[in-house]
């Protein structure tokens, strides 16, 4: 699994990532964007892309790879010490 | 050779004579109450700026920290789950993570926090980011009846985009603030009949007035949304099994429903420091610039820092009133600084002035907003024209442009910050390539009465006092 948050204050709908990663993003309407929060891995890769090309920088991606994602759930015992 | 004004002052050794803060630095306790987006990306900011000591992260849900905008929009549209929205995480925080139970006290002397278990967790910095939770229908009975939602945590999410999955013979969302705008629109998309009940005289009249409020109502009508503004549900009533089957209305009027989703606003999770002496109430926890919360006093403390929607801090931009924003850009942008700051020398310090910034996207269009809209008195449609639904508004506040919204022309936006940023004059005095006519000149933005909010606005001035614990939303519902 990757997780993706886009900070929409910065997004400017100018719609590269709907382009390069269509099974993820989406245009709703004329300007808004949709998204898969959290994306298969086998889209890893075209999710990075869609990153790297966005014009603002908007695009936020698991960085900590999924063996930490796992280890800070594992981590996360409930209620205990 | 005496010290003048233009003579620079001697150059401090970074690390001072007693070395606290690089101990700090290096095996210091911080603990962050609120394990969600502001006190992750608290944490991740303070593993970026070299915090190497023990970092415990304390959350009452039980999951990992996850992003609540999709839940009233790609989880309702039935694109995304809502057990499927936990937060990218940037870096690692390398913390004890104790989630699944509640902080429920604070002792400021002795600098511990106190969990519903009993166990005590001792710190020498606190981040406190609890955050907001739903405002609940008043009348618990009613409250509880089988299909009544708020919606704020994954599981309200998961619970309701299951209830909308199963095709709801109506939905009735009471209050039509940004969020119940956005529940409206998403069951229309679903072809799902739903009622909103405002008691303003629109949509979004609370935080952006009743120009933008007019024009709110008429995409909500457009799509097909009976909307009932200036009405107020009195009661809501079930069946004999349990199951909300009508709400009765202040017009005399009846609304038969299976589906009631409350969405009257939010509380600040603040009880659990109730007796602790900090400056915490129904507002929020007063702190400054920087951060550093205040004590009932109006002393600021040097250990505990606030950020996200539970903080309320003063802003330079808007008269240095207290701010408070339930923006998910203010809950990034203040944690970051208070991280900062809570590992900084007094002079390395950093205030947190962010101008407010916020989205949402109901019926297809997409709604930017930068400033402070609702401290406008003025409004001048400075580009596109509200009949197309495509245009912006810039807010007037005493003569300087205060806020701006815009409806699908979000790429303009920074600009108007940018005048905010520097107080330039309202109206403002460029001219606009696709300035309509109607655009020529302000006119009133048509606030409601601030004593009788309509709903919750998401930004909030209040005050100047850091022990005010005064409220003035007095919910009518
Ligand atoms: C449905 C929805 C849609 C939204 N859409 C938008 C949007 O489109 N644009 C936008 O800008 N913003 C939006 N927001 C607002 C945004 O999500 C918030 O501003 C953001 O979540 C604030 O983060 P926070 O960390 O300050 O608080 P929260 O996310 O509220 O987190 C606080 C955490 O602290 C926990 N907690 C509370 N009390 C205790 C305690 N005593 N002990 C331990 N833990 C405790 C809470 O359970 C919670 O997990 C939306 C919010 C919701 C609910
Ligand atoms: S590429 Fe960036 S700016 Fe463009 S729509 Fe995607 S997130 Fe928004």
């Amino acid at each position: 699994m990757v997780r993706i948050a886009v900070d929409l204050n910065r997004c400017q709908g100018y719609a590269q990532c709907a382009f390069l990663a269509p099974e993820i993003f989406t245009m709703h309407g004329d300007e808004a964007l949709l998204y898969d929060p959290e994306a298969d891995e086998a889209q890893r890769a075209k999710l990075a892309q869609a990153a790297a090309a966005c014009p603002v920088q908007a695009i936020l991606v698991d960085a900590v790879d999924a063996v930490d994602a796992v280890d800070a759930s594992a981590e996360a015992v409930s209620g205990a010490r | 050779m005496p010290w003048t004004p233009s003579t620079p002052r001697p150059r401090r050794c970074p690390v001072r004579g007693d070395g606290a803060l690089e101990q700090l630095k290096r095996e210091g306790r911080i603990v962050v109450v609120g394990a969600s987006l502001a006190g992750l990306r608290a944490a991740e900011t303070l593993r970026a700026k070299g915090f190497e000591g023990s970092l415990t992260m304390i959350g009452d849900e039980p999951g990992e920290p996850y992003d609540r905008p999709p839940l009233s929009k790609q989880v309702l549209l039935g694109k995304a789950r809502a057990d499927r929205t936990a937060l990218p995480r940037l870096r690692s925080v390398d913390a004890t993570w104790r989630l699944g139970v509640p902080a429920a006290g604070l002792d400021m002397a002795a600098r511990r926090v106190r969990l519903a278990d009993g166990d005590e967790v001792p710190y020498d910095r606190l981040l406190i980011a609890t955050g907001v939770r739903a405002r609940p229908w008043p009348r618990e009975e009613e409250a509880e009846l089988d299909g009544v939602f708020v919606l704020r945590t994954r599981d309200h999410g998961a619970a309701l985009a299951r209830r909308l999955a199963d095709g709801p013979k109506r939905v009735l969302v009471i209050g039509g603030g940004f969020a119940g705008s956005e529940v409206a629109s998403a069951c229309r998309e679903r072809g799902i009949p739903v009622t909103v009940a405002e008691r303003g005289a629109s949509p979004l009249v609370g935080a952006l007035g009743g120009v933008i409020g007019a024009v709110s109502a008429g995409l909500h009508r457009e799509h097909g949304v009976d909307l009932r503004c200036g009405v107020m549900v009195t009661a809501l009533e079930g069946d004999a099994s349990g199951r909300v089957r009508a709400a009765h209305l202040s017009d005399g009027s009846t609304v038969e429903t299976d589906v009631v989703v409350v969405s009257l606003g939010a509380l600040r999770n603040t009880e659990w420091l109730a007796g602790s002496g900090l400056g915490a109430g129904p507002r929020g926890i007063a702190c400054d610039a920087g951060c550093r919360a205040f004590d009932i006093r109006g002393i600021v403390t040097d250990d505990i820092y606030a950020a996200g929607d539970v903080a309320r801090c003063p802003h330079p931009l808007f008269g240095y009133q207290f701010l408070s924003l339930e923006h998910w850009g203010n809950a990034v942008a203040q944690a970051g600084i208070a991280a900062h700051n809570m590992i900084s020398e007094s002079t390395d310090r950093l205030p947190h002035m962010e101008v407010p910034a916020f989205w949402s996207s109901q019926f297809g269009v997409n709604i930017k907003s930068v400033g402070v809209p609702s401290m406008g008195t003025e409004i001048l449609i400075a580009q596109g024209s509200l009949e197309s639904r495509r245009f912006v508004g810039v807010y007037g506040y005493q003569g300087r442009v205060i806020g701006a919204v815009s409806f699908d022309h979000g790429r303009w936006l920074p600009f108007y910050q940018e005048l905010i940023e520097s107080t330039a004059p309202f109206p403002p005095s460029f001219p606009t390539v696709d300035r309509h006519p109607d655009g020529q000149r302000p006119m009133d933005a048509d606030f409601p009465d601030p004593s009788v909010p309509s709903h919750g606005p998401t930004v909030t001035l209040s005050g100047y006092s850091p022990a005010d614990r005064r409220i003035t939303f007095i919910p009518a519902h």
